[in-house]
């Protein structure tokens, strides 16, 4: 890492994260000053003023320039898609994780001109006026979340036509679908002539945006007084003159042009998942490649420039809530997420030079933001795997590992061509989709365990008394194990209607009030069609749904089947009354069906069957069912954190899980059910279909010591390959750190899975001596790297 | 063809080459003084109590048919000379505290369980690995689960002592891709001492072995005060480097972890005043060894 590299990573770190209100100000006077124009155009100008008024910061030292707010860190809002109450400034002040800084002059405009500006024109406000009260009464007990109502569709990543195209020539593009458009055929051709004037005016302010910053580099350079830093200076400007109005010609300038459009689209709006350059290693390759022939570039030079980037992905926290308690702290992490590897277009090996260097800066940097993956195909050397996994072992979490030819699998399977299938990739947590082609909005988490507890209390949910599912008969009532499963598939479907109706209403509120104008220049076919990317102008449309806690639904439905139904251990009146008590005088059962149930996680046929059988449950409620842009709903299964906030509103269940404590997280077996290692876990998640996903998410956890030397980065090459070739989607491994094995030690509970080896011989962690968990945890501390 | 287990270990990565499954056969004829698996040397099922986990619910104490749980201020103690080893008791311990170790299993069923991680020895040039006890012990179940891994490709590893009749170890090397051997002393009387057993059979059937042509890695455990003076590390390195063929020595470093084990199984542990040897002594060892045969690392 250069000097100049180790500066800006610690002032990236070092900078406090605080609420900037210019562009709240900004938004506030576009709005107020808005004339008779349309949705697009309306947001377009807004856009403009926001970028032609902003504060221009260049930082010392860095050679990619552009943060969104005035400053790193400084963190703008969004009121016209929510709007901080005072309140919630006082919490984001003061609250322990996750903090921002709020002062007084931020304050006091918020109370005298934000919030009474924006009073009754928030989308968020526009929704929860539109939702029905059964709609409420669902999201408030916690069966699903809504992503859109404090922050706007955008879950999609960036191909590589900006390296290609300046915007100039979206401008030109943008004239000729303006030129062809036909009002006497068309009963649309107002409409798409509103939306292409907003993407002219969104692409001339990119352009502008940059402009200023060649002025204020230009008045920079002439004050330095340092010969090189004058030159550098010199150089970006010329850089900042070119892009992004033309297409980049050089590693620099292409890394430049991405910054600003990334900027552009996080300033615009505020989307989900920011946004991503996608597969950065291959855009870059040729930019690369001519700059090492041509001796203007070296590896180093071209991984100080990366690193400069990385840097600017970091001064940018993910804007924070409204409506948040104390309690909730969320995260920095705005969940961009860099792709390395891969497949090319044609279909061969993905992996190159560049490929390479990325995995070295995410290295060196370890930094939160930009997340990282890579993408590895059967076509993929072994060399990139055990790169990626000498990173992993070092136990920060990144990159997770996604399998390509999965990915491409499932795309081509909704239908994507096969090379916008291969030009794919995942972004946020593990979600598929065809880069710089695709809308593939999450819409929201689903607690499918809540829907069991609610089919066991006929429709109602025990923790408020409240009905608000189907009535599908006392849970005594049901004969046979079928009949209990078919009243959880009713109420499945039930719920997902209502999610559902709730979804076509909010995607057109978007589609109608709030447009993204910019953000429809870059994905196709939104400039050919003239449609905004949030009203159905993208090449595919999809919408998913996000399943969570299917290990913990998939164990209570087998301790059921079996205590129940088969041995007749137990009545359901029994275990209804142990449930409703959360086990208070009744540990004994509780242990009964902890620990004499079949769970999934551990390649058991009758547990990993019955997972099937509830994926397919919720796969066919929402599978296939058309959103309202065209395109249609699919399932993944991740849980990001959710798994915790929708545990805390769950009761205790059968299988033996105490109330309101975390449900099973993505596909990952619950917490400490699985007992026969890793190999086991990865067979019993490789029995789900992945490819009728767009997305599952599997947490693996080791001991430092399992991954020990070339023999360790081997033995994980080897699972994951496994893991792929039975169609796994994606892994992330977690080393598990002295520190977790002492709060083990303290909840031997929830560890019940860790196991800890030592040559020849192996136990659980929970069941050995306290004098032995100490010196494991002293070994553990000794060996981690 | 049936044989007794006592546990399955799946995603072994330090007995052979690869991702394996390791086999652990009931019964040894040895009786080593440091043995991690106590439970793998009486050749019958034994029960196993986890007393920590146990939440005095007394379920065990009502059920068991042959009265050999008593108890005794509020705690169930298992009387072993009385138990039959039914397994009524398990059924009713929903804390999981009580276990029979040792099942029988037919070759059918256990294939069926080594077969689960295939994938995983596709990948990584794995396979299964026999272990004990001592797997020779059982060596009709062997062979006959051996000959079936060969037909269906699967690598085979047999971990033993060796002590086992030479016609026995010449039937068995036919259908194994590799073993590993332990040598632990190499003085007659001491091997007697701490083992129980003379080691003269388990030098010539190494030497057997290596001479008629099969894949062998020498496994020594480092006990200190036992086997890690020079004169037996001498020695051992010397036999091994002159059978020529051996590919490695693997030293492996005594660890105290069996000791829980012992408590289950309700023994005393006979070892008590041998401490892990230190690094120091671990690498001294090494390069003892080393110093006759070339090939020698730390752990399997």
């Amino acid at each position: 890492m250069t000097e100049r590299v180790r500066k800006l990573r610690e002032q990236s770190l070092s900078a406090i994260p605080r609420i900037s209100t210019e562009r709240a100000l900004l938004a506030t006077e576009a709005m107020e000053s808005a004339g008779m124009v349309s949705a697009p155009v309306r947001r377009a100008m807004a856009f403009r003023h926001i970028l032609l008024n902003k504060t221009i910061c260049i930082n010392e030292g860095e050679l990619i320039v552009g943060e969104r707010g005035p400053a790193p860190k400084a963190t703008p809002t969004y009121p016209e898609l929510c709007c901080h109450s005072l309140q919630d400034l006082e919490i984001l002040n003061t609250r322990e994780k996750v903090s921002f800084r709020v002062d007084d002059e931020t304050r006091t405009a918020y109370r005298d001109r934000f919030i009474p500006a924006w009073h009754g024109r928030t989308v968020r406000e526009k929704i929860f006026e539109e939702m029905t009260d059964e709609w409420k009464a669902c999201f408030d007990a916690g069966i699903f979340t809504e992503f859109m109502e404090q922050r706007a569709p955008g879950h999609t990543v960036l191909d590589d036509k900006i390296y290609r195209n300046g915007m100039l020539d979206f401008r030109r593009k943008i004239d000729e679908s303006l030129g062809k458009l036909d009002f006497h055929a068309d009963p649309t051709a107002f409409a798409r002539q509103e939306e292409l004037k907003a993407m002219a005016i969104s692409a001339d302010a990119l352009v502008r945006f940059a402009e200023r910053h060649a002025d204020a580099l230009r008045d920079l350079a002439a004050q330095e007084r340092d010969a090189s830093r004058k030159a550098e200076l010199a150089r970006m400007e010329e850089i900042c003159r070119r892009v992004p109005a033309h297409p980049p010609r050089t590693f620099h300038e292409a890394l430049q042009a991405y910054w600003f459009v990334h900027l552009g689209v996080i300033t615009e709006l505020n989307p989900w998942d920011a946004f991503n350059p996608g597969r950065l290693d291959q855009h870059l390759l040729p930019f690369y490649q001519a700059g090492i022939a041509d001796g203007s570039l070296t590896p180093d030079s071209a991984k100080e420039l990366l690193e400069c980037l990385w840097v600017k992905f970091n001064n940018q926290p993910a804007p924070p809530k409204v409506g948040v308690t104390a309690a909730e702290s969320s995260t920095y992490t705005d969940f961009a997420t860099i792709n390395s590897g891969g497949l090319r277009p044609d279909g061969s090996d993905g992996v190159n030079e560049v490929t390479h260097l990325v995995l070295d800066v995410i290295d060196e940097m370890r930094l939160v933001q930009p997340s990282s993956n890579i993408q590895l195909s059967r076509k993929n050397p072994d060399e990139f795997l055990k790169h990626a996994l000498r990173i992993v072992r070092k136990g920060w979490g990144q990159p997770s590992i996604f399998n390509a030819d999965m990915v491409v699998e499932e795309l081509l399977r909704q239908g994507k061509s096969v090379e916008d299938a291969r030009n794919g990739g995942t972004s946020g947590c593990v979600e598929t989709g065809a880069f710089g082609k695709e809308s593939y909005i999450l819409t929201g988490y689903f607690n499918i365990p809540k829907v069991l507890e609610i089919t066991l209390n006929d429709g109602v949910d025990p923790r408020t008394g409240k009905r608000i599912g189907l009535e599908t008969g006392p849970a005594d009532s049901f004969g046979d194990f079928e009949q209990l499963f078919d009243a959880f598939r009713r109420q499945m479907a039930h719920f997902i209607d209502i999610k559902m109706r709730g979804n076509q209403v909010i995607e057109r509120i978007y589609a109608d009030f709030m447009p993204v104008p910019f953000l429809s220049i870059l994905i196709d076919d939104c400039i050919a069609g003239g449609k905004d990317y949030n009203a159905g102008g993208a090449r595919y449309n999809t919408n998913y749904i996000q399943g969570v806690g299917i290990g913990t639904t998939t164990d209570s439905l087998a301790a059921i089947r079996r205590h129940v139904f088969e041995n007749r251990t137990m009545t359901v009146p029994d275990l209804r009354k142990s449930l409703a008590s959360d086990f208070a005088r009744d540990e004994r059962l509780r242990l009964l069906l902890l620990n004499k149930s079949p769970k999934y996680g551990n390649d058991d046929d009758e547990a990993d069957g019955l997972m099937r059988r509830v994926f397919d449950t919720f796969h066919d409620c929402v599978n296939g069912r058309p959103n309202t842009k065209g395109g249609v709903y699919r399932i993944n299964l991740l849980p990001t954190t959710c798994h915790i906030y929708f545990g805390s509103v769950t009761g205790a269940l059968p299988d033996g899980r105490k109330a309101w404590t975390p449900l099973s997280e993505g596909i990952s077996p619950v917490q400490g059910a699985d007992r026969r290692g890793p190999t086991a876990v990865l067979r019993s998640a490789g029995k789900m279909d992945h490819v009728r996903t767009g997305g599952t998410l599997l947490n693996q956890k080791f001991t430092p010591s399992v991954l020990d030397g070339e023999k360790g980065i081997d033995n994980l090459a080897h699972l994951v390959r496994g893991y792929f070739t039975m169609g796994g989607h994606h892994v992330q491994f977690n080393v598990v750190s002295a520190q977790t094995l002492r709060e083990a030690q303290r909840k031997p509970e929830e560890y019940r899975d860790l196991i800890v080896r030592v040559a020849g011989y192996s136990d659980y962690f929970c069941d050995l001596s306290k004098t032995l968990q100490d010196e494991i945890i002293a070994r553990t501390e000794h060996s981690a790297l | 063809m049936t044989g007794t287990i006592f546990d399955i270990m799946r995603f072994a990565i330090n007995d052979g080459p690869g991702i394996r499954t390791t086999v652990f056969l009931k019964g040894c004829p040895l009786h080593c003084l440091w043995c991690h698996n106590p439970e793998s040397i009486a050749p019958k099922k034994e029960i196993f109590i986890r007393e920590s986990r146990c939440i005095r619910c007394g379920s065990c104490f009502e059920i068991c048919p042959n009265h050999a749980i008593a108890r005794q201020s509020g705690r169930y103690v298992t009387i072993r000379e009385t138990c039959q080893e039914c397994g009524e008791c398990l059924e009713v311990c929903y804390a999981d505290a009580r276990e029979i170790v040792g099942r029988e299993v037919t070759t059918g069923e256990l294939m069926q369980e080594i077969e689960r991680d295939r994938v995983f020895y596709d990948q990584s040039a794995g396979g299964v690995t026999f272990s004990g006890g001592e797997p020779l012990f059982q060596h009709e179940f062997l062979l006959s689960v051996l000959q079936t891994c060969r037909e269906r490709g699967i690598h085979t590893t047999v971990d033993t002592t060796g002590f086992s009749s030479p016609a026995v170890i010449d039937s068995v090397a036919r259908w194994t891709d590799l073993f590993l051997y332990d040598l632990k002393l190499m003085d007659g009387e001491r091997h007697k001492r701490f083992t129980g057993v003379s080691n003269e059979l388990i030098l010539s059937n190494l030497k057997r072995l290596v001479e008629n042509g099969s894949a062998v890695v020498v496994r020594m455990p480092l006990i200190p005060s036992v086997n890690s003076d020079r004169e037996n590390l001498r020695a051992l390195g010397t036999f091994v480097a002159n059978l020529r063929m051996v590919r490695e020595i693997n030293v492996l470093p005594y660890h105290a972890t069996g000791v829980e084990k012992y408590a289950r199984l309700g023994k005393e542990y006979p070892l008590t005043d041998v401490e892990p040897p230190s690094w120091e002594r671990v690498h001294d060892a090494v390069n003892e060894l080393k110093r006759f045969f070339d090939n020698v690392t730390i752990g399997g």
